[in-house]
């Protein structure tokens, strides 16, 4: 762990403030048919192409609960060490919108699937708990296109009804960087569990973000605004920013923060008053009649907690324990379950430290660079374990194995062909070495006095000269040793 | 066989599978008293042709084997039935037309019945005397000045001037035995659960439910087992194995107990109301039933309970009548609030607005506690009551109505007495129990008078034999003058 210190303060003229963040994620159920119906939850489909009778609240329909995403919802809640309740409540939110079929959206209320539980972040200022506070599942709402004619607005109806799971944190994070290592440990584990794909491009995870602000040692906590629907980490942050520095002025000015519901101008970079407290919503909550409260057996809990993948907490222990791994390579290598699967797979054939070492070095760059994922990496976990092995046990030096780490990207061809077909074999035999090494220092006698009156820089001069005259495939090692015992002599 | 439509289900259906008549000629009766009965206002939407043309197909190829083998039905406009319009006596959904079959009337087709038309019925359910239809008030064949009875009135009034061999229709706080009752035919709210909710248009959810509207209780237990049924599309639908009602039906009630309750005897109820009751406690006894006194000490508290959940519920219910997707929208307004504003305030009736603002009001963050939670803690003791008294009885009886059918206009503009026609049927569906009700007398002006037998939740059958017994010895018949015609 670094040393670092937290030092996300806001410094007004009257004091020093702290920022209170809690955060509402939406996060869409990973499932192929939505919350109560069976239409497809499949992103990207003509407008109104998934939309059953249900979902568009035809006279007489009824919902029925999907339990793929029931069950989905109770492992997201096992991931994030949460209590699982045997006994929650549908009930309807009521309001109008034109998006909104029913006039009103099934969530949870009073009863919600899943209860208090916590998420660890790793800061440069050590681990950090964050509290859930509760879990619920609710239908997603339709979309409103206001900018396809301009005087009327169309619907789409086909999110209309997916599940979505509202994960509410506890106001314990406390600057923008935190946020966005919650949201990224939160996409972590639901990627591994796959409860939810976390693509924040599609939708698939947004949050509406509560912000305060109090002054360091209050105990108190300051009125919140809450930004409604934010679909990025950068503009969360952004908005935070924006939100804290905004309610700090008030507060410096001697004005009072009005509880309200704002949104987030991503164009202007601040955030604007939606509604206030008086004009909220009174969204009437009261349990759907259409559907009984959903008792879960603890069987089936138990079985699914049998079945859970190892989470990421876990296998960043076990990495460190197991591959010798400090805690930041861990941290970097399970932070997607694709990356660790390919670590494992590679460590399984090749030196475990030096993998990591590589992986995060020159694969990551390159996959970067390429604007790739490792899933669909031009180098096979395979290959890259024996590029990894011919460092280790010397065939290659790592300046050559570059070379070949170049050669196996554009090819993706295996590297001992590359080695073997290019000639790019280590010289690695002493006599051989020695031969080269000898020629060198016969041709710069002046050299090797110099060296050998005390200027001993000189070493590298020499090194340079093996590796130009081995068109760089002397083994560095060796050459050390020699060059060192003939220059004694 | 000009007398055909005047017989029971059961009848009918004997004489379709002897050949003493054929589909055809049945349907072609029906229609044609149909067209005669125009005054009474029944049909919301008639379906002649597709019915004679399921007819033909049916005497082309009869199979007697089903329960409805060739019948035709008209039922209550608040099923939704493929490509036929399906109103819900609103005019929000006056020019509705579903994709879709209920799974009920489904169960009917597939029983080999075939659709006759849509029955008027108060708009979206939310009436006692089938005035509140956008489709116009209907009358009752027993006096061209009385309601039938609401809120399936239509169906009860088209049932007792033969213009349908049976019916159904929906129950939430009494609208099926109501009508029963005022038209002298016989009406069952089955357990809630018994019968799919999917495809009606829902009024009040926990409350809804179909049921059978008959000439007898035979009649009643062929269209039950007809219609019932476990449906996985209706999560609050009970699974359980399907129960042949008809060919068990027993008259043998000897021994069973029959738990009168004294919280039934309510204030200014007329005397022949009383004194119906009392015959019908007699001709019970005297089939070897045993008579209990018996206490539901929360009954007085169950109307102002229903006009809380009912409401509630609707309110939310009939939230996506807004003009957005299909049914009626408002031409007017610039935006969508105004269009909202001029599309419900259009499309909807007074007291459809009435009990969606008592709804929204008893919901509301202030007022929740106070009444719809308080209103549920009751509900639990009313079926507290009910449950306490079943571990001594195996029915009980009760008047279905506290008066004979009332004059169309008489209590339109006082709600709380229009309200105040359920006193005896609304706990039965906020315990969601069983409950038929049967024909019983009549009063001194010579309108009829029915008498309700409650029965523990999936006890159908029970109350069926003690409904089946009780109309073998009561006597009653309907003599109804066709004065329409």
């Amino acid at each position: 762990m670094s040393k670092e210190k937290f030092d996300y303060f806001i410094n007004g003229e009257k004091g020093k403030y702290e920022v209170v963040i809690g955060l509402e994620v939406h996060a869409q159920v990973l499932s192929n048919s939505k919350l109560f119906s069976g239409s497809s939850t499949k992103f990207g489909a003509d407008p109104n192409k998934q939309v059953s009778l249900i979902d568009s609240a035809f006279p007489g329909m009824l919902p029925v609960i999907n339990e793929e995403c029931v069950k989905q919802a109770v492992r997201t809640g096992l991931g994030l060490n949460a209590k699982i309740n045997n006994y929650s409540v549908f009930d309807r939110k009521n309001y109008f919108y034109a998006d909104l079929p029913q006039g009103y959206q099934i969530s949870q209320y009073k009863n919600p699937i899943v209860g208090e539980g916590k998420v660890l972040l790793d800061m440069p200022y050590g681990s950090k708990e964050i509290g859930i506070e509760r879990l619920h599942l609710e239908q997603d709402a339709g979309k409103s296109i206001h900018d396809m004619d301009p005087s009327s607005t169309y619907v789409d109806l086909n999110r209309s009804g997916i599940a979505l799971m509202e994960i509410v944190s506890k106001p314990h994070l406390r600057s923008p960087d935190e946020v966005n290592a919650y949201i990224k440990k939160l996409r972590t584990i639901m990627r591994y569990l796959g409860t939810c794909d976390g693509n924040m491009q599609e939708g698939s995870l947004r949050a509406d973000v509560n912000v305060s602000v109090r002054r360091v040692g209050d105990k108190n906590f300051g009125t919140r605004c809450e930004i409604k629907n934010v679909n990025s980490i950068k503009f969360m942050q952004m908005a935070i920013e924006y939100e804290a520095n905004r309610q700090v002025e008030l507060l410096e000015d001697g004005k009072e923060i009005d509880q309200e519901t704002r949104l987030f101008d991503t164009k202007k970079n601040e955030t604007r008053s939606m509604r206030s407290k008086e004009d909220a919503h009174d969204y009437r909550y009261f349990p759907d009649p259409d559907l009984l409260p959903l008792k879960l057996e603890q069987k089936l809990i138990d079985d699914l907690k049998k079945s859970l993948p190892e989470l990421p907490d876990n296998k960043k222990e076990r990495f460190i324990q197991e591959y010798g791994l400090n805690s930041y390579e861990a941290n970097v290598l399970v932070s997607e379950k694709e990356i660790s699967d390919y670590y494992e797979e590679v460590a399984k054939l090749s030196d475990k430290k030096l993998a990591a070492t590589w992986m995060m070095g020159d694969l990551f760059a390159m996959l970067n660079d390429k604007g790739l994922n490792i899933s669909n990496s031009p180098i096979s976990a395979k290959n890259f374990a024996e590029l990894v092995q011919s460092i280790k046990s010397g065939e290659i030096s790592g300046r050559i194995a570059k070379e070949v780490f170049e050669i196996m990207v554009e090819s993706g061809d295996n590297p001992k062909k590359i080695i073997e077909s290019k000639g790019m074999k280590q010289q690695s035999d002493p006599k051989e070495l020695e031969k080269m090494i000898n020629e060198i220092l016969s041709k710069n006698k002046d050299k090797v006095d110099q060296y050998k009156a005390g200027k001993e820089k000189l070493f590298g001069f020499f090194v340079g000269q093996v590796m130009k005259l081995s068109g760089g495939k002397a083994n560095p090692q060796l050459t050390n040793e020699i060059l060192k015992k003939l220059l004694k002599g | 066989m000009s007398n055909i439509t005047n017989q029971s289900l059961s009848e009918i259906l004997e004489s379709i599978k002897s050949k003493k008549i054929s589909s055809l000629e049945l349907t072609q009766a029906y229609i044609k008293n149909i067209e005669n009965a125009k005054k009474l206002n029944t049909f919301v939407t008639t379906t002649f042709d597709q019915a004679l043309e399921n007819a033909k197909k049916f005497d082309n190829k009869p199979n007697n084997e089903q329960l409805l083998s060739g019948v035709p039905l008209a039922v209550k406009d608040l099923f939704c039935t493929e490509n036929v319009k399906t109103t819900a006596g609103s005019n929000i959904l006056n020019n509705f037309v579903p994709s879709y079959e209920s799974t009920v009337t489904k169960n009917l087709w597939n029983n080999g019945a075939f659709l006759l038309g849509k029955l008027n019925c108060d708009e979206f359910a939310m009436g006692s005397s089938n005035e509140t239809s956008f489709f116009g008030n209907v009358i009752n064949p027993i006096g061209d000045h009385l309601v039938p009875g609401g809120s399936s009135g239509g169906s009860s009034s088209a049932l007792a001037a033969d213009l349908t061999p049976a019916t159904i229709g929906t129950d939430t706080g009494g609208s099926i035995r109501q009508p029963a009752s005022f038209t002298g035919t016989v009406g069952l709210k089955p357990t809630y659960g018994l019968c799919s909710r999917w495809g009606i248009v829902a009024f009040a959810s926990s409350l809804d439910q179909a049921g059978p509207m008959t000439k007898t209780v035979n009649d009643c237990s062929i269209m039950l087992e007809a219609m019932s049924g476990f449906d996985e599309k209706d999560s609050t639908s009970i699974n359980k194995k399907k129960e042949t009602y008809s060919k068990n039906l027993k008259d043998n009630i000897k021994g069973l107990k029959i738990g009168i309750p004294k919280e039934y005897r309510v204030d200014n109820m007329p005397k022949e109301i009383d004194e119906l009751w009392e015959k019908g406690k007699k001709i019970l006894k005297d089939l070897g039933a045993q008579l209990i006194d018996i206490s539901l000490p929360h009954t007085k508290y169950a109307l102002p309970t229903y006009y809380i959940v009912a409401p509630a519920e609707a309110s939310s219910n009939l939230a996506r009548y807004d003009g957005v997707r299909y049914g009626y929208r408002s031409q007017k307004g610039k935006d969508l609030i105004e269009m909202y504003e001029n599309t419900r305030s259009e499309g909807f009736g007074d007291e459809v607005k009435r009990r969606i603002l008592i709804g929204t009001y008893v919901l509301s963050s202030g007022y929740y506690d106070a009444y719809y939670l308080k209103a549920q803690k009751v509900r639990q003791l009313i079926k507290k009551d009910f449950d306490d008294s079943f571990t001594k009885v195996d029915a009980i009886l009760t008047p279905s109505t506290p008066s004979s059918a009332f004059k169309i206009g008489e209590k339109t503009n006082d709600p709380v007495s229009m309200y105040l026609n359920d006193i005896f049927t609304v706990p039965v569906n906020l315990a969601g129990l069983p409950a038929l009700s049967l024909p019983a007398g009549l009063d001194k002006q010579g309108y009829p008078l029915g008498l309700q037998l409650i029965g523990k939740a999936l006890d159908e059958q029970k109350i069926l034999n003690i409904g089946y017994a009780f109309e073998k010895n009561c006597g009653y018949k309907n003599e109804i003058k066709k004065w329409w015609s």
